[in-house]
């Protein structure tokens, strides 16, 4: 069989680099059962034997407190990878090696891999590896991740790691007397009743018993509910004497005498340190410039609309050719086709449907692309020490920024890579507050809608609005995050306690890696659903079809106007293709004609089951001044924003419009009763805020991890939307607008 | 010698943790980073709006907002 391997280790370790450097293009990106974190395995040929990799979540420790620590433990507990290699910066010795001993601790096979040795020694830092490594019973092997030195020899330590039969006894270290003593009775009694033991060592367990470990507890009282309620008795005592003797509980003690063991074995000649330890490095003196109190926010604003442009300017392309392919494949599928339901199925369900999923792609290449950059370089964390301060007054974090940009907190952007970056997120609320909100943003696809409003109504003050539009969508997606977080993802902020690591340069390899894995996942779990939401959406715009009787009429009618014309003039026009230069009459004939099929293409909308749903939710919408036509727009709205455009288009019998050139239908809104610009409010402040194109609900249902969260969103906006619309509809009508 | 909170510290002032007054989630975070009694620390600087912290210890950088670093007690020269 073949072997897995692990790798674990802290944040920012490298552990990434290696995973990449060993398994290369063959990995795979998964979600570890019920949570969002990503789970990464790959494969690594060694001496012409295959090992299976596995990357774990990076984590500081092995605590219950986050997902990502849960899940590399139970990994450890119920894989049994044969080897875990816990990758090290060797720069940062003492923090790296608290994860290091607790491993040891469960007893799991560890090999040490000292990463970034280089980085170590130009900070004047000298290591004895083997000293570390008898000191510590395990392999360690320095290695340098970004240049692939030292791999082939850690694999080879890890290999023969693999092949020991023997046990592994998990490391004791003394945390003083008095907890030694209550570790030592709870070992007994967790021995002597086999307790969780085919798990975890004794120690272990009563270890976790002391720093009160949620997980472990809860399964305790399942479990053994009598030796469990014992447990936690004896745990109670001595934090009580703890606390009276030494004003301490038992968790801190047992971190404290972590750090102590140590210190104590690198003081044992393990480490030699040239200068100070908290010297400034190259880095600190970047960050001198880049998080200056003036500076930094200016360069932090610069970077962030470099992005943006990156994102949605150079994707502009491929995104065009992309549209270009599927133009082609709709008119190829049009022509060959006969006409009837299935060619409407192809065309404007399956084709328009798929070209709709990879349309997104190239943005979404690029977006990570960029994403990872700063990521990788180390420029998101000063990011979101930067603007800490700022989103945390609305229980978001420093990151969620990211998110928001991208969204189209600069008008443009796109919720659906919007929603997917605040993967950089680590504090569950915030994130899941994050990405519920960035969709209230300004996308490209509302922008049309927007931009026939305002030609129709405030077209002397374009710039004007769609400034305050910008502001309108900020302000709301602030406020409903803070509503959130009061309501249904209430607690406390997640810690912000938050490493800076040092800036590196991305590897090109790394980044091409971490593009792709993503792009790719979207492309497999998010296409598949939306091919088939894209269908039922057609569907509820073209059935029930109109009753013949209808479809007669309509024929009768255009029978009428082509028999009332001379004969050459029908001629002519039916031979359009070889001759696109019409006489007056063939042109008149034609735009008759063409107002009966709009005709039937209204009478058609209204008679489908998304125009029967926009007539009956006329009552409710006309508080915020919605007619039918609007409301049946808004349901076309959900397969895409700009589709509100050409929907209101057919709804008006002006045909499909071209939502990039809309002047006609902005006329006829300007002209229209049932219009004023009061209603073209009401309609921007709905379209900023209610339900996301199913897209990037699917987005949504798939980061916050289930299909809960998913219809949330499509409710809470749109109800959020239409209270607003009703404020804002009701309160201009009062003033007399 | 004497003893002060973590978010009373200025810029470039550096310390020895003397103790860490909070438990749970943010406790161990805290305690999980390095922070614990008897470790050096000096604070780096702070972000354009005095929040959060950003401190060297053992060698690497640590960002802690204020409210966070009001649990930390540090002795200073």
């Amino acid at each position: 069989m073949e072997p897995t391997i692990a790798l674990a280790g802290n944040p920012n370790s490298g552990k990434t680099t290696l995973f990449n450097a060993l398994t290369g293009a063959r990995q795979h990106v998964g979600n570890y059962p019920g949570v969002t974190v990503e789970k990464k395995e790959g494969s690594y040929r060694h001496k012409g034997k295959r090992i299976n990799i596995v990357d774990l979540p990076g984590t500081y420790s092995l605590t219950a407190y986050s997902v990502e620590e849960i899940v590399a433990r139970d990994f450890l507990i119920t894989e049994k990878p044969e080897v875990v290699i816990d990758i090290v910066d060797s720069s940062n010795l003492e923090r790296n090696l608290y994860l290091a001993i607790q491993f040891l601790e469960m007893g799991v096979p560890l090999v040490l891999s000292l990463n970034m040795i280089d980085v170590a020694k130009t900070r004047g830092i000298e290591i004895d590896t083997q000293k570390l490594s008898e000191l510590l019973g395990v392999p360690a092997v320095s290695t340098v991740a970004r240049t692939g030195q030292g791999k082939e020899e850690l694999m080879g330590a890890a290999l023969s790691k693999a092949k020991e039969s023997e046990t592994i006894a998990p490391l004791v270290i003394s945390y003083g007397d008095d907890l030694d003593k209550a570790l030592g009775e709870m070992e007994a009694k967790i021995k002597a009743q086999d307790f969780l033991t085919d798990l975890y060592p004794a120690r272990w367990v009563a270890l976790k018993y002391l720093e009160n470990d949620s997980q472990i507890l809860e399964k305790g009282r399942k479990l053994n509910p009598d030796l469990a309620a014992k447990l936690e008795v004896m745990v109670q005592k001595v934090s009580a004497h703890l606390h009276n003797t030494l004003a301490t509980e038992p968790e801190a003690l047992i971190s404290d005498h972590r750090y102590g063991f140590i210190n104590a074995l690198l003081k044992q000649g393990v480490i030699h340190r040239q200068y100070d330890q908290n010297r400034l490095y190259t880095s600190d003196k970047i960050d001198t410039v880049l998080t200056h109190r003036f500076l930094g926010p200016l360069i932090m604003l610069s970077v962030v609309m470099g992005l943006y442009q990156f994102t949605f300017t150079y994707s502009e392309m491929p995104v065009g050719w992309l549209e270009g392919f599927f133009g082609w494949l709709g008119d190829l599928a049009s022509t060959h086709l006969p006409d009837g339901l299935f060619k409407s199925l192809v065309v404007s369900g399956i084709i328009d449907g798929v070209g709709g999923v990879l349309g997104f792609v190239p943005i979404i290449m690029f977006m990570f692309f960029g994403i990872s950059i700063l990521e990788d370089s180390g420029y998101l964390a000063r990011v979101a020490y930067m603007l800490d301060r700022v989103f945390r007054m609305f229980g978001l974090h420093g990151n969620s920024v990211m998110a928001f940009i991208v969204s189209g907190g600069i008008a443009g952007g796109c919720a659906v890579p919007g929603v997917m970056a605040t993967r950089t997120l680590r504090s569950p609320r915030e994130r899941l507050a994050t990405l519920l909100t960035a969709p209230f943003m300004n996308c490209g696809a509302k922008l049309p809608v927007f931009a026939l409003l305002i030609a129709a109504f405030f077209a002397e003050k374009e710039a004007v609005a769609m400034f305050v539009i910008t502001l309108i969508a900020w302000g709301g997606s602030l406020l409903a995050a803070k509503l959130l977080r009061m309501t249904v993802i209430k607690g406390a902020a997640t810690p912000f306690v938050m490493e800076l690591p040092p800036y590196r340069f991305p590897t090109f390899k790394g980044l091409i890696i971490h593009t792709w894995e993503r792009t790719w996942q979207y492309i497999k779990k998010a296409g598949t659903v939306i091919l088939g939401i894209a269908i039922i959406l057609w569907a509820m715009m073209t059935f029930p079809g109109l009753p013949d009787s209808k479809v007669k009429e309509f024929g009768e009618q255009r029978t009428a106007i082509t028999m009332a014309a001379p004969e050459y003039v029908v001629q002519e026009m039916l031979s359009a293709d070889e001759n696109p230069e019409f006489s007056n009459a063939a042109q008149d004939l034609k735009e008759r004609l063409q107002v009966i099929n709009q005709a039937e293409a209204e009478a058609g909308l209204k008679y489908s089951l998304a125009g029967r749903i926009g007539i009956v939710l006329e009552g409710i919408t006309q508080l915020a001044g919605f007619d039918w036509r609007t409301n049946i727009a808004l349901v076309g709205g959900f397969a895409a924003k700009e589709i509100v455009v050409s929907t209101l288009g057919t709804a008006y019998s002006l045909g499909e419009v071209d939502p990039e050139e809309s002047e006609s239908l902005s006329d006829a809104l300007a002209n229209s009763p049932a219009w004023s610009p009061l209603v073209a409010c009401s309609l921007i402040i709905f379209t900023i805020f209610y339900a996301p194109c199913f897209v990037a609900v699917v987005c949504i249902a798939r980061e916050a991890g289930s299909w809960k969260w998913g219809a949330f969103s499509m409710a809470f906006n749109t109800l959020f939307a239409f209270v607003l619309a009703i404020l804002v509809f009701q309160i201009g009508k009062a003033m007399g607008y | 010698m004497s003893k002060i909170i973590m978010r009373q510290m200025k810029e470039s002032q550096a310390g020895t943790i003397s103790a860490i007054k909070v438990g749970g989630e943010l406790g161990r975070r805290i305690r999980d980073m390095g922070l614990v009694p008897g470790t050096a620390i000096k604070i780096q600087g702070r972000a354009p709006l005095y929040d959060p912290v950003a401190l060297k210890v053992m060698g690497f950088t640590l960002t802690l907002r204020n409210n966070e670093a009001e649990h930390i007690e540090v002795e200073v020269e």
